[in-house]
């Protein structure tokens, strides 16, 4: 009879470790469901002792903090790991970074002092259209309220997207920085354009580059990351 | 200098589906300076990124071509239709993965076709690198369009569109390719001048060197060469010693997600099991194994140069490695305890295999079970040469399910030479059985089989080259008389799942495999008329294929359900795969009369011709050495 349990303990994780990493260039184009492979198979490559749940199908413990969506470059995602020995965070960035595919790149890597979740509660996007949006953006900011609708496979959900928005800068007249606050649920980047058509729907539908800039506490001018 | 499109690509890429496909960027790509090389090719899988990027044929020649300094070679692969519509509106073409660089600035168009269907996506690359599909009106500045993979055997239906086919094994023919495209191109010469010399050196065929006559009764009268240098018949490349291949040494691994997430070591090549519908035994002859000792170290080096989970043992008919034995249980003792799953698809059905199974498993991990006994009935196992007695085959599943194993797979044909309905209803009565008998060495009712048949298409290079195909009409009949023969028993049926294929796409897959150059019109018009994607359901269109067909005057049935004697000219007969058309027919007889051949590697050769035509021989072990753990350094 062959065995149905699996021929291997459930070893606890000793340590946290908490990355940012950027989703640059080509890599914007990964879905969550691209990058978290790629991230599974860099760790293994780096050799780091991951930590596995338990069961039948054990699976590396990561856990991916608000991924930027498809498409979204950014230079600001986190996620968090357990290893089942103690590494040194630094030695572990190198070897990841080496591991990984061009274009995502780790930022850095400490150890957890906290939970991630509490510490990001923005981000800060930068979003360039093809076109001169200077007016669009002046009518937006101008003002108080603007509702997109979110369809999903739950139904349909009302965002009140300009409300989460704060500090709206135009650092040139294509591009658009904005801090949106995270929320139940968080606008993407692409609902951000959506409702600045609302107010301004001169404004030709086109795809524009979103990079997330900085997540973390929000304050006046910006966002401050945990580490 | 040739651009990178990738700047308008990305313009584009936010509005087609799964763009990640598109953007290359996998670990273990190779990017080459463009002017560094002497010879370029773009080597495509005329299939979806998803189904393209895992196939091993592809990466061991982007390998093997890469490693040469003097050569560079990146991949494309068909694009969906919403990426055609945007290609063709925003003027994009067919682009390389890894740098974006237009198709058509290559010198090389390598595509692998592993299955006829690919024909029309051919068409659609071709058209949107902006290369003539006709060869004919190609001139100096258009890539030579190489075809190569198993439908390259009777390369005839796409002599239109290729400018040349490579036959066999590919590792040192695209070595020897690439040289004479480089010494060609170093002495000022053009495209005429690099068909001819490839035409003459047999290394690959060339259409346009060669011309059919036909009978007025439609069959083939010759196929003569059109100049005293080129040969009359071309033979396939086989490669001696895959030790010294170990290739890929440094798989791809993609960002997106594809059908084998795992990494793949080619255990053996070839197979002499001699199981008569199989075009890839009979196309690949003569057997030859990679030692166990090369096989760990792929195995080992593949999991390092990807972060695979997962690694399987690839070939025809895994179990039969000389080695096997040894093989699994010196990697199941190496990946005791870790996270790492083996596993060994393409399996016969006997006991040995449960054993072996087993070995795998120790992680924990179990791959499914798959079986394919082909044929329902003992009769028509006699007729394709798949020995595998009844008893046997219960008794296997029964010990499988004994094991622990809870869903076993069972593959089948339907349609087979002489074929009659009672040959198709036995696989039900197959399946009951395999479930009663499971139900009772196990003790469950939980446990459950899966029947999945298709409609067999004879192939070129087979005995069953001669044979009329079944129409889809009756194969869809018995199907049906199939599924409700499973049914018939409630408490059993329910156990047992029926998976099935209909017949019509077999009959234009039939169309492809066995055409000639008449075919190419047919391609042609289904690709003008939207023809995509002809491997997947949802794109597949069977009435398209027919008022083509139809269009252009094409005899659908002439071409399948027709039966072919033995002094017809087969379209593919100039091209040598090493058997003797001799042996072929004899085979087909032998088929007829339920007459079963061995396999060459357990009893004395049967003059298939391979290894004597070819200079090749049978390559088994057991090999020396063991497989040793591997030391972690930290």
């Amino acid at each position: 009879m062959a065995r149905r349990t699996p021929n291997r303990e459930y070893v606890p994780p000793v340590q946290t470790l908490q990355v940012r990493y950027a989703k640059r260039g080509r890599m914007r184009f990964a879905s969550h469901r691209d990058f978290q492979r790629a991230w599974e198979r860099a760790l293994r490559r780096a050799r780091v002792p991951m930590a596995y749940s338990a069961g039948f199908s054990p699976h590396p413990k990561v856990a991916y903090a608000g991924a930027a969506p498809t498409g979204a470059a950014s230079e600001a995602e986190f996620l968090e790991i357990g290893v089942v020995r103690q590494v040194d965070p630094s030695v572990l960035r190198a070897e990841l970074d080496a591991a990984l595919p061009e274009g995502l790149d780790v930022v850095g890597i400490v150890e957890a002092a906290g939970p991630l979740g509490e510490a990001l509660r923005a981000s800060r996007w930068r979003i360039t259209w093809p076109v001169v949006v200077t007016e669009a953006v002046e009518a937006f900011a101008a003002a108080d309220s603007i509702c997109v609708e979110r369809v999903t496979k739950a139904g349909r959900r009302t965002i009140d997207v300009r409300a989460l928005c704060a500090d709206l800068v135009l650092v040139d007249p294509c591009t658009l920085e904005v801090t949106v606050a995270h929320a139940e649920p968080t606008p993407r980047p692409a609902e951000v354009v959506t409702a600045i058509r609302v107010v301004a729907p001169d404004v030709p539908d086109v795809p524009v580059v979103a990079t997330r800039l900085a997540q973390g506490r929000s304050f006046p001018g910006g966002v401050e990351p945990p580490f | 200098m040739v651009q990178s499109v990738f700047a308008e690509l990305e313009r584009i890429l936010p509005l087609v589906r799964k763009p990640i496909q598109y953007v290359g960027g996998e670990l273990n790509a190779t990017v080459k300076p463009w002017d560094s090389v002497a010879v370029r090719w773009a080597l495509m899988y005329p299939d979806a990124y998803e189904i393209g990027l895992p196939n091993q044929g592809l990466q061991i020649l982007y390998e093997v071509l890469n490693e040469r300094n003097d050569v560079l070679a990146e991949r494309t692969y068909a694009v969906w239709p919403d990426m055609e519509a945007l290609m063709r509106e925003h003027s994009i073409p067919q682009f390389t993965v890894e740098s974006h660089r237009p198709v058509g600035a290559f010198d090389v168009l390598g595509v692998s076709f592993a299955t006829e269907l690919g024909y029309t996506n051919l068409l659609t690359a071709l058209d949107l690198a902006g290369i003539p599909l006709h060869a004919d009106d190609r001139g100096d500045g258009h890539p030579l369009v190489i075809a190569g993979g198993h439908a390259a055997f009777n390369p005839e239906p796409i002599a239109d569109f290729i400018d040349a086919a490579v036959v066999g094994d590919g590792e040192q023919a695209v070595l020897r390719l690439s040289d004479l495209i480089r010494d060609v191109k170093a002495a000022g010469g053009g495209r005429a001048d690099m068909l001819d010399a490839i035409a003459a050196s047999g290394v690959a065929y060339v259409p346009s060197r060669y011309e059919v006559t036909y009978l007025p009764d439609g069959r083939i009268r010759r196929v003569v060469p059109t100049s005293p240098e080129v040969p009359w018949r071309v033979s396939k490349h086989t490669v001696s010693d895959l030790d010294e291949w170990p290739y890929p040494k440094q798989p791809l691994v993609p960002l997106a997600e594809t059908v084998h997430e795992r990494a793949s070591v080619e255990i053996f090549r070839g197979c002499t099991r001699g199981c008569r519908f199989c075009q890839a035994g009979m196309i690949t002859r003569p057997v030859r194994e990679r030692s166990k000792t090369t096989v760990a170290d792929m195995v080992q080096t593949s999991l390092e140069a990807t972060g695979f989970e997962e690694v399987g043992l690839l070939s025809l008919s895994s179990a039969d490695h000389s080695d096997i034995a040894d093989l699994t249980k010196g990697l199941a003792d190496r990946y005791e305890g870790t996270n790492t799953g083996l596993s060994l698809p393409s399996t016969r059905v006997d006991a040995f295999n449960i054993d072996l199974a087993n070995e795998l498993a120790r992680n924990g991990r179990r791959s499914g079970l798959t079986f394919a006994p082909e044929g329902g009935s003992e009769r028509i196992r006699r007729v394709i040469n798949k020995m595998v007695g009844e008893d046997d085959l219960i008794r296997t599943v029964a010990a499988a399910y004994a094991a622990g194993w809870r869903q076993v797979k069972l593959y089948f044909m339907c349609g087979l030479p002489t074929e009659t309905d009672e040959d198709v209803l036995q696989i039900a009565r197959m399946a009951k059985e395999v479930i009663r008998t499971g139900r009772e060495v196990s003790g469950r009712r939980d446990i459950r089989c899966t029947v999945s048949i298709g409609g067999f298409v004879p192939k070129p290079h087979t005995p069953f080259q001669w044979a009329g195909q079944l129409g889809w009409a009756a194969t869809d009949a018995r199907l049906q008389m199939l599924r409700d023969e499973i049914r018939s028993d409630r408490d059993l049926g329910k156990a047992i799942g029926f998976r099935y294929h209909d017949g019509r796409p077999g009959i234009v897959e039939g169309l492809l495999a066995r055409g000639d150059r008449r075919i190419g019109a047919v391609i042609e018009q289904v690709w003008r008329d939207g023809g995509r994607f002809d491997g997947w359901s949802e794109y597949f269109s069977f009435d398209r294929w027919m008022a083509a067909a139809e269009r252009v005057g094409v005899d659908v049935d002439w071409y399948t359900t027709r039966e072919r004697d033995q002094a017809e000219v087969l379209p593919w007969d100039h091209i040598d795969s090493g058997l003797d058309k001799e042996w072929l027919w004899q085979d087909w007889q032998d088929s007829l009369d339920g007459v079963e051949v061995e396999d060459c590697r357990w009893s004395p050769c049967f003059d298939c011709g391979v290894c004597d035509q070819m200079g090749t021989r049978i390559q088994i072990g057991p090999s020396e050495g063991s497989i040793l753990p591997i030391v972690q350094v930290r």
